[in-house]
C-alpha cells in the first residue's frame, strides 16, 4: 500500500507538468494583453510596450516558460502581475474561505444525499421515491446563482436569519463563521446532493437485486440492516467515485457561489485573475486546483480498499 | 532552501485565513463601502482607471481642487501668485502638511510629483512642452514658468479626473512611470493599511490623525477634508445584486453605483438614500477605426453617425430618463465648452439620411466589426443598439461580445478586420475628462499617435494647440465651438449623450458630498 501511494504521488509530477505546459501556452494564445490592461484605456503603444517590458512579457515565450518552470521547481509561483504580491501568498491568504465552503458542502451533501438516496431506494416506485428524484432533477438543473439568490431572498432579506454576503473567519466567533456559511453551503450543495442521491439510489437498487440480499432477508435480517449493513456498503464504491468526480463540480460551483455570496476565496480569485489576465496568478491557481483534484482522486482510490477489502493495490 | 521557506508560509497563512482576520478594534467607527469595480492598480498616476483614482483621493492630497460650483480652490496650497506677464506661477504650501510617515511635505516633493504626473497625464504632457522651468524655491514654495502666458496650469492642477495631480513624497514620485509605486505614503485624510490589503477582497484605510484640514467647510473636492470615521473598509463585491442586497440589509453603508435595473429595489426604501452625488456624469462615446474600410471613408462615417442616434442607445442602457440626457456636446454636457453644433448628425437616428449617404459613399458591404464590452454596466447594451441601427441603414455588421480587457487588447490591433482588427468601439469617460480638447482623448486626431481609431485631422490637432495657447476664455470658447463642428463632421468621435449614476447609502451615515468623484471625508456614521 505504501508503495502504491508513493507511486501515485510520483505520478502526479508528469500530470502537473502537462497541466503547467497547457495552462501556460493556452493563456498566451488567448486574447487579452495584460500590459494593455495595466497601462490603461488611454495608454499609447509606447507605454504599453514599456509595460510589457516591465512585466517581462516581451521576452520570447519559450524563455518566459523556462523562467517560470525554473521558479516553480524552487517553489516560487512568481509575482502577481498586478499587485506584485507573491502568488503563493495570495493563494494561501484566500484558500481558507474556499476550504471552509468546500468542506461544509461535502459534509452537508453526504449527510443529506446518502440518506435521501437510501430512502428513495427503499421507497422505490412510490411517491416518496419520485419526490426525492424530482428534487434531484431540480437541484441538478437549477443554476447555483439562481438557488443562491432565492435563498438570500427568503432567508436573509425576508426572514433575516442569515447575512446576505460575506465571510467571517472562526476568530470572529463560531456563530458568525457558521451563519455566514449556511446559505452558500446550501446553494452549492444542491447540485452535489442531487448527484450523490441519484447514484446512491441507483447503486442501491442494483445491489438490492443480488442473491446475497435475498439470502440475508431469508435469514431474517431486518430491513434496516439489509440496507445499511449489507446493501449500502456494497453500493458504496460508485457513491465514493461520484463524490470524487463531483469535486470538479465543486471547484466550478465555488466560483459562482463565492461571487454571489461575496466569499473571498479562490473561486473568485480565478475569475478576477482571468479578467485581469494576471498570468502568474492564473497559472498558480490552475496548478493548485489540478493538484487538489489529483489528491482527491488518490483519496477516493484509497477509500476503495477500506470499503471493499477485495480491492488491493 | 527557498522552496522550503516558501512552503513553510503556506500552512500558517492558510490557517490564518480560516481563523483570523485583521478586524477593527470594537470602538472604531468603520464605514463599509462598495465601489463599482475593484481597484487593481494602486498607482493613480500609472492608470486612468477610476478606481485607482478613487483610491488616490483617499490617501493623497492635491495642490488645488474644484469646489461644488467647479471653482478652483487652494487645497495643499496656501496661495499662489502669478507674474505680471502671466508666465510664472509661484505656489506656497500651507502650514502643517505632513506625510503619513511624519515627514514634512516640501516643495521638492511637489515638484517631483508634478514631473511624474506630467509624463502620464495628457494635459500635463501638453503643458510640459511650454514649461521652461519647474523648481522649488524653498521648503514651502515652488514655481512653474511657462514660455507663454497661460492659466491652464491651474486647470490642470485642479482637474478632478483623468489623472488627478496627487502629491507624493519625492522618493516615491521619482519612481519611473513605467513602474508602479510600491510605497503608498501620502498626505491625505486617510492612510492605506497595507497589512490588511487583500487584492480583490478588501482595501482598508484608517484616519490620518495628523492631517490638518483646511478651515473652510468641505465643498466638492475642495475645502476641509475632515475624516469623521476611524476606518473605511472598501469591500470588493463582484456581484451587483449581492451589493444591493447588502445595502438593503445594512451590511454595507455605501454603494457607489446602484445598477439602473435594480433601482426599484432600493428607491423609497426606509433606511436607504438613493441620490445623484455626481451631477456632471459620464459621456459614452463611440469611435471609428479610420485606418481601414469602411470607416476610412468620411461619408461612410457620417452615414453611420446619422444612423446611430442617441435616444435608443441611452434608453436601452439606462432606461430611467432621470439618469440620462441626449446631448451633442463633444466637450461634456453642462460644462463650459458645451455646444450643440452638428447635433443633427448625432442626436436623432435618421436611417433614411444614413442610407442616402451610404449609397453616395460607394460602400460595398465591407464588414463592420463592432466591439461590445459586456462587463461595463454603463455601456454594455449600447453596441447592440448601434449595431442594429447600422444594419437598418445597410451596413454589414459583425457585433462581437467580449469582456472589457479583451476589448482593450483588440482595440490596440491596427490591422484590418480580417487581421483581427475592429471598426467601432464604445466606451465612456467622465465628463470632466473630456471637458476641453487638451485633456480629452476622444478628440485626439494626430494619426498614428492618436487614441484608438487613429484619425488624422491636422485641423483638430492645430485647433487643440490653439486652445492651449489661447490668451483668454473667450478665445477658448470660440476654438472649442469650431472644434466641436470639426470633430463631428470628420467623425472623430460620436458622443452618446450624458449619463449620471445613482449612489445608494444608508441613513446611518451623513455628510456625503456632492462631487464628481466619490470621496469619504466629511462622512459621519
Amino acid at each position: 500500500m505504501a508503495g502504491y501511494i508513493f507511486n501515485r504521488i510520483l505520478a502526479t509530477i508528469p500530470v502537473m507538468a502537462v497541466v503547467a505546459l497547457i495552462v501556460f501556452f493556452l493563456l498566451r494564445l488567448s486574447p487579452g494583453d495584460p500590459a494593455a490592461i495595466m497601462a490603461g484605456d488611454a495608454a499609447s503603444p509606447a507605454q504599453i510596450e514599456q509595460m510589457r517590458h516591465q512585466m517581462g512579457l516581451d521576452r520570447p515565450i519559450a524563455v518566459q516558460f523556462f523562467v517560470w518552470i525554473h521558479q516553480l521547481l524552487s517553489g516560487d509561483f512568481g509575482l502577481s502581475l498586478h499587485s506584485k504580491i507573491p502568488v503563493w501568498d495570495m493563494i494561501a491568504g484566500r484558500i481558507g474561505p474556499s476550504l471552509a465552503l468546500s468542506i461544509s458542502t461535502i459534509a452537508f451533501s453526504i449527510l443529506v444525499a446518502i440518506p435521501l438516496g437510501v430512502i428513495a431506494a427503499w421507497a422505490h416506485g412510490t411517491l416518496l421515491d419520485r419526490a426525492v428524484m424530482s428534487f434531484s432533477v431540480i437541484g441538478f438543473s437549477a443554476p447555483i446563482f439562481l438557488t443562491g439568490y432565492i435563498l438570500v431572498f427568503f432567508f436573509a432579506l425576508k426572514l433575516d436569519w442569515f447575512p446576505v454576503q460575506g465571510y467571517h473567519p472562526v476568530s470572529d466567533g463560531a456563530s458568525l463563521f457558521l451563519r455566514g456559511l449556511v446559505l452558500p453551503t446550501l446553494a452549492l450543495s444542491t447540485i452535489y446532493i442531487a448527484l450523490i442521491s441519484r447514484i446512491t439510489r441507483s447503486s442501491l437498487l442494483e445491489i438490492l437485486g443480488e442473491d446475497f440480499i435475498r439470502t440475508a432477508r431469508a435469514k431474517g435480517v431486518t430491513e434496516f440492516s439489509v440496507f445499511l449493513k449489507h446493501a449500502l456498503r456494497n453500493a458504496s464504491i460508485p457513491i465514493v467515485t461520484i463524490i470524487g468526480v463531483g469535486a470538479a463540480f465543486l471547484i466550478s460551483g465555488v466560483v459562482v457561489t463565492e461571487s454571489v455570496f461575496n466569499i473571498p476565496g479562490l473561486g473568485r480569485m480565478v475569475v478576477e485573475a482571468v479578467l485581469a489576465r494576471d498570468y502568474p496568478l492564473i497559472q498558480g491557481l490552475v496548478l493548485v486546483f489540478s493538484f487538489v483534484y489529483v489528491v482527491i482522486n488518490l483519496i477516493v482510490d484509497l477509500l476503495y480498499t477500506i470499503l471493499d477489502p477485495r480491492i488491493t493495490y | 532552501m527557498r522552496h522550503l521557506n516558501r512552503l513553510s508560509w503556506v500552512v500558517p497563512m492558510a490557517a490564518a485565513s480560516i481563523f483570523s482576520i485583521g478586524a477593527a478594534p470594537s470602538h472604531a467607527t468603520t464605514l463599509n463601502i462598495v465601489m463599482e469595480s475593484r481597484v487593481s492598480v494602486l498607482d493613480p498616476v500609472l492608470s486612468t482607471a477610476h478606481q485607482s483614482r478613487n483610491h488616490g483621493y483617499m490617501i493623497y492630497d492635491t495642490l488645488l481642487a474644484l469646489d461644488e460650483q467647479g471653482v478652483i480652490r487652494p487645497e495643499m496650497v496656501d496661495n499662489w501668485k502669478v507674474s505680471d506677464d502671466k508666465k510664472t506661477y509661484t505656489f506656497t504650501l500651507r502650514d502643517g502638511l505632513t506625510w503619513h510617515d511624519g515627514a514634512k511635505v516640501t516643495a521638492e516633493d511637489c515638484v517631483a510629483s508634478i514631473k511624474r504626473w506630467a509624463q502620464q497625464d495628457r494635459m500635463g504632457r501638453a503643458l510640459m512642452k511650454y514649461i521652461t522651468d519647474l523648481h522649488a524655491d524653498g521648503e514651502k514654495t515652488f514655481s512653474v514658468t511657462l514660455s507663454i502666458p497661460n492659466d491652464l496650469i491651474l486647470t490642470a492642477f485642479a482637474k478632478p479626473s483623468g489623472i488627478p495631480l496627487f502629491m507624493m513624497p519625492k522618493r516615491v514620485a521619482e519612481t519611473p512611470v513605467t513602474d508602479p509605486i510600491t510605497d503608498y505614503t501620502g498626505s491625505g485624510p486617510f492612510k492605506f493599511v497595507a497589512a490588511e490589503y487583500k487584492p480583490g477582497v478588501r482595501v482598508v484605510y484608517v484616519k490620518n490623525e495628523a492631517y490638518v484640514p483646511r478651515p473652510e467647510p468641505a465643498s466638492g473636492l475642495a475645502g476641509g477634508k475632515v475624516a469623521k470615521v476611524d476606518r473605511v473598509e472598501r469591500i470588493e463585491m463582484a456581484d451587483q445584486l449581492s451589493a444591493v442586497n447588502a445595502l438593503i440589509k445594512h451590511e454595507i453603508d455605501y454603494l457607489e453605483t446602484v445598477p439602473f435595473d435594480l433601482l426599484p429595489m432600493v428607491e423609497g426604501l426606509p433606511g436607504v438614500v438613493v441620490e445623484r452625488l455626481d451631477t456632471l456624469g459620464y459621456q459614452p462615446v463611440y469611435r471609428f477605426n479610420h485606418l481601414h474600410p469602411p470607416f476610412n471613408n468620411k461619408l461612410v462615417r457620417q452615414a453611420a453617425m446619422y444612423a446611430i442616434g442617441q435616444e435608443a442607445a441611452l434608453q436601452t442602457q439606462i432606461g430611467n430618463p432621470k439618469y440620462y440626457r441626449t446631448c451633442a456636446a463633444v466637450f461634456g454636457c453642462g460644462l463650459p465648452y458645451e455646444s450643440s453644433a452638428k447635433s443633427e448628425m448625432v442626436i436623432p437616428s435618421d436611417i433614411e439620411k444614413a442610407k442616402s449617404l451610404l449609397k453616395q459613399s460607394g460602400y460595398n458591404g465591407e464588414r463592420v466589426v463592432v466591439l461590445q464590452a459586456t462587463d461595463i454596466p454603463i455601456i454594455a447594451s449600447m453596441p447592440i443598439v448601434i449595431a442594429q441601427h447600422l444594419r437598418e441603414a445597410g451596413f454589414n455588421v459583425d457585433l462581437q461580445a467580449m469582456d472589457f480587457m479583451t476589448v482593450l487588447s483588440r482595440r490596440s490591433n491596427r490591422g484590418s478586420v480580417a487581421e483581427g482588427g475592429w471598426s467601432l468601439f464604445v466606451t465612456t469617460w467622465h465628463n470632466t475628462e473630456v471637458e476641453d480638447p487638451v485633456r480629452s482623448f476622444t478628440v485626439s486626431a494626430n494619426g498614428n499617435d492618436a487614441w484608438a481609431g487613429w484619425p488624422t485631422v491636422p485641423a483638430i490637432v492645430e485647433g487643440t494647440n490653439q486652445f492651449l495657447l489661447a490668451p483668454d476664455e473667450e478665445h477658448r470658447k470660440q476654438i472649442a465651438a469650431r472644434l466641436q463642428e470639426l470633430v463631428i463632421e470628420e467623425g472623430v468621435v460620436g458622443p452618446l449623450g450624458s449619463v449620471t449614476k445613482p449612489v445608494g447609502y444608508s441613513t446611518a451615515i451623513s455628510g456625503v458630498l456632492h462631487a464628481p468623484v466619490q470621496v469619504f471625508w466629511n462622512i459621519s456614521k
